[in-house]
């Protein structure tokens, strides 16, 4: 524990000299945080020196091996780290699919060639990932997927369509489900592989959604050839890896949410401020209870997180818990989102122009978005499929 | 602190769960309530003595334990998958744990030692007609006479009234019917002249009791604690005692769930075992994930209890709005599962969802709770 503390100490000062004053308070969200990535731009420089200081520490991903560039923290420090650059308001130097979803897959499956090749590019934030999994056609049934990779000598050779691509037309390389035996049973065909965007065949489109954004993007590939050592795991166990994947994504889904009303605002002053008050109390007894009810199952969701943590190390295997995060946090999301709308009112009709402040313009754009945070890594329902069959142990 | 159990506190999980399921079968609770007698069984509360239960959050100089909450409630919820109604709430988690708090050197000498080894049966008297979850909702009347009181009101629904030694009695010696302040504790004998008790029969089968005061007169040595400052102590008593509580829902929401799932797994129709339809499925995964938040949070709130963390109130409400609605909700969709046996007397079930429903609304129900929530959170 006093060598805690003492790394405590130290980070903390390291932390302070070395972070940009521009950056500190800066929003951490998956709109508004660094993805890195050869076509990152960078509005603040300072997000480019304070990504550069960190990744030279390795404290983009700070668990990860020293060997691939990574931190080596313990579990432990990880948390510490965290704690004081919350104390210090720094965000995070970089996020992104990389550090959450293909990283962790590499250093479960990949080969060593495979681990110096990419994580490093990951680490200092210079390759950008995007995941090619859902196709028009294969949704919630993702295993029933037509997109085809036939070996050419030492190439595949990828013919097909991908749909939801997070930000595929910003990414650099994407990893993909193929399907290398159409002959096989549907999960046994598959395999998970590794292309540069940048290959001849690779034609991207962005998706507009109802909050008006576009996150999403259609990816066609007509005949892009990628090397056959980007086949990650082994040829037809694709989805063994994509299984395991998904787990990160779901962890990162469930966790990637904030709690406030914008610009720091809480939830309690936004409820203040529409409605007006009562006594000491927000007026709308209604809204209170809502208001009570969800911060009490937010609470009762990072208990369970931290329930899980807490579990993992002191050598606990995983308990059931884990299986709900997905399920749970994104609801949680757009409960707050919702509740944010009702008491901002009419206030929270408006989509762009004048008579909105900005927060309430992001919040209307917000709440339509989230409303695919139960459809997307899986939807709510598959969620409740797969805690009924594997947890509570119930037949198909 | 870690929301893991300890080492120790696994160890005494098992030993409490091995020796409910041995000891204390349901069909245990269905016998007490229909032989009419005190609600529990004496010989089973001195069995569970003996192992240490009733003195655990008793201070070691007399005789207990000196454990904390969060190893009482690995008991607790060990009991709640049984239901087993011994006297944990009203002696151990009400009556003790005030004596322990706000007693005087006397009053403690006198009856700590008799709860942890079980010969002692405490009771305390807080609630009244309307009153509803409101400790400052006191209008029995404590008049000073000299240096002594005289006692006149009615309070309802005391657990363990008439199993008692000793009742503890909120009364008020100043203010109005609501004022928090002016509330005092008193401590007497059931037998004092004035005090009627009369049994009350709940849906849960709990021992309760009406307690009719008719100008009780008790002298200075019964107040607990100090005059007109009752209503502290017991707010903060009923916080511990939540903890407890919620401890017992939360084996009892496990274990109705458990008994649901089975019958989900063996239970066929149209050929093939209801659990495999979609429809029960995920409502049996909703359940599942509200027992595991409730889980989390009697683990959180237990610790911060012991810990004595200074927002130990909001983590109780937490605790108690969570547990109510979740046992409320594993009970109705364990009757509505279960089909037409689960609306049987013969089945256990039922028992489930009535415990249930007494739980919710000892100490604050879901509601009341979020409202409380609310006020602490400046809202």
């Amino acid at each position: 524990m006093a060598d805690l503390e003492t790394f405590r100490a130290e980070t903390h000062q390291w932390l302070d000299a070395n972070a940009p004053a521009s950056i500190r308070g800066v929003g951490n969200t998956l709109l508004d945080g660094n993805w890195g990535g050869r076509k990152a731009r960078y509005p603040n420089p300072d997000m480019k020196v304070w990504l550069d200081v960190m990744a030279e520490r390795g404290w983009t991903a700070p668990e990860w091996p020293t060997q691939y560039g990574g931190g080596g923290l313990s579990k432990d420090e990880t948390k510490v780290l965290q704690q004081e650059m919350n104390t210090l308001r720094l965000p995070a130097p970089l996020i992104g699919f990389g550090l959450t979803m293909i990283g962790p897959t590499l250093l479960q499956y990949g080969t060593e060639e495979q681990k110096h090749e990419h994580l490093p590019g990951i680490i200092k934030g210079e390759i950008r990932w995007c995941q090619g999994y859902s196709e028009p056609g294969s949704g919630s049934d993702l295993a029933s997927l037509k997109t085809r990779a036939i070996l050419e000598g030492d190439h595949y050779v990828i013919n097909g369509q991908k749909v939801w691509t997070s930000f595929a037309n910003l990414a650099d390389w994407m990893f993909m489900l193929v399907r290398t035996d159409p002959e096989a049973k549907k999960q046994e065909g598959i395999t998970f592989l590794l292309v540069d965007m940048e290959s001849p065949g690779v034609e991207t489109r962005p998706i507009k959604l109802i909050s008006g954004a576009s996150p999403f993007c259609e990816t066609f590939l007509t005949d892009v050839h990628t090397p056959a050592k980007n086949v990650i795991f082994e040829v037809n166990k694709g989805w063994t890896v994509a299984k395991s994947l998904l787990n990160h994504e779901r962890n990162m889904i469930a966790s990637a949410f904030g709690t406030t009303a914008g610009k720091g605002r809480t939830m309690r002053d936004w409820a203040k401020e529409h409605l007006g008050l009562d006594g000491d109390r927000v007026a709308d007894s209604a809204i209170r209870d809502r208001m009570a009810q969800y911060e009490m199952d937010s609470r009762a969701f990072r208990l369970t997180t931290e329930r899980a943590r807490d579990a993992a190390k002191a050598g606990r295997p995983p308990g059931p818990e884990s299986s709900m995060f997905k399920i749970y946090g994104t609801e949680l999301n757009q409960r707050r989102l919702e509740l944010l709308v009702s008491i901002a009112g009419p206030h929270a009709l408006g989509w762009e122009g004048p008579g909105f402040e900005d927060v309430e313009l992001t919040l209307t754009r917000d709440w339509l978005r989230s409303r695919g945070n139960t459809i997307e890594g899986g939807t709510s329902e598959i969620q409740l499929n797969i805690i009924a069959k594997r947890v509570l142990g119930l037949p198909d | 602190m870690a929301l893991v159990l300890t080492e120790d506190q696994e160890l005494l999980a098992q030993t409490a769960r091995d020796f409910v399921r041995t000891n204390s079968p349901v069909s245990r609770l269905r016998a007490l309530r229909d032989g009419q007698d005190m609600g529990f069984s004496p010989d089973m509360w001195q069995e569970m003595a003996q192992l240490g239960w009733a003195g655990i959050l008793i201070p070691e100089e007399y005789g207990g334990a000196g454990m904390g909450l969060a190893d009482l409630a690995v008991v607790l919820e060990a009991v709640g998958h049984n239901l087993a109604p011994e006297p944990f709430l009203s002696t151990v988690l009400l009556g003790g744990q005030l004596l322990a708090d706000a007693g005087s050197p006397e009053q403690k000498q006198a009856w700590l030692s008799g709860i942890a080894t079980g010969e002692k049966i405490l009771a305390l008297a807080y609630q009244e007609a309307r009153s509803r979850y409101d400790l400052n909702r006191v209008s029995t009347q404590a008049a000073a006479e000299g240096d002594a009181w005289r006692l006149s009101g009615e309070k309802i629904q005391v657990l363990d009234g008439q199993n008692a030694d000793a009742l503890i009695v909120s009364a008020r010696t100043a203010g109005e019917d609501n004022d928090p302040d002016g509330i005092t504790l008193f401590l007497l004998a059931p037998d004092t002249p004035g005090v009627a008790i009369i049994p009350q029969t709940r849906v849960d089968n709990r021992a309760a009791a009406l307690v009719n005061l008719d100008g009780v007169k008790v002298g200075a040595e019964s107040v607990v604690g100090a005059v007109g400052q009752g209503f502290q102590t017991l707010s903060h008593i009923v916080d511990l005692a939540t903890v407890g509580l919620c401890a017992e829902m939360l084996g009892g929401m496990s274990q109705i769930f458990d008994d649901t799932l089975d019958y989900l797994k063996t239970r066929e129709q149209f050929g093939v075992v209801i659990g495999s339809f979609q429809a029960l499925k995920h409502r049996a995964a909703k359940v599942f994930m509200e027992i595991e938040l409730c889980r989390s949070v009697v683990m959180a709130v237990a610790n911060a209890a012991d810990a004595g963390e200074s927002d130990l109130a909001l983590l109780v409400s937490l605790a108690k709005a969570r547990c109510s609605d979740a046992f409320i909700l594993a009970t109705n969709e364990g009757v509505q599962m279960h089909g037409g046996i689960g609306m049987t007397d013969e089945h256990d079930a039922g028992l489930y969802m009535k415990r249930a429903r007494a739980a919710e609304m000892t100490f604050g129900d879901a509601a009341w709770h979020r409202d409380r929530w609310a006020r602490l959170r400046g809202y």
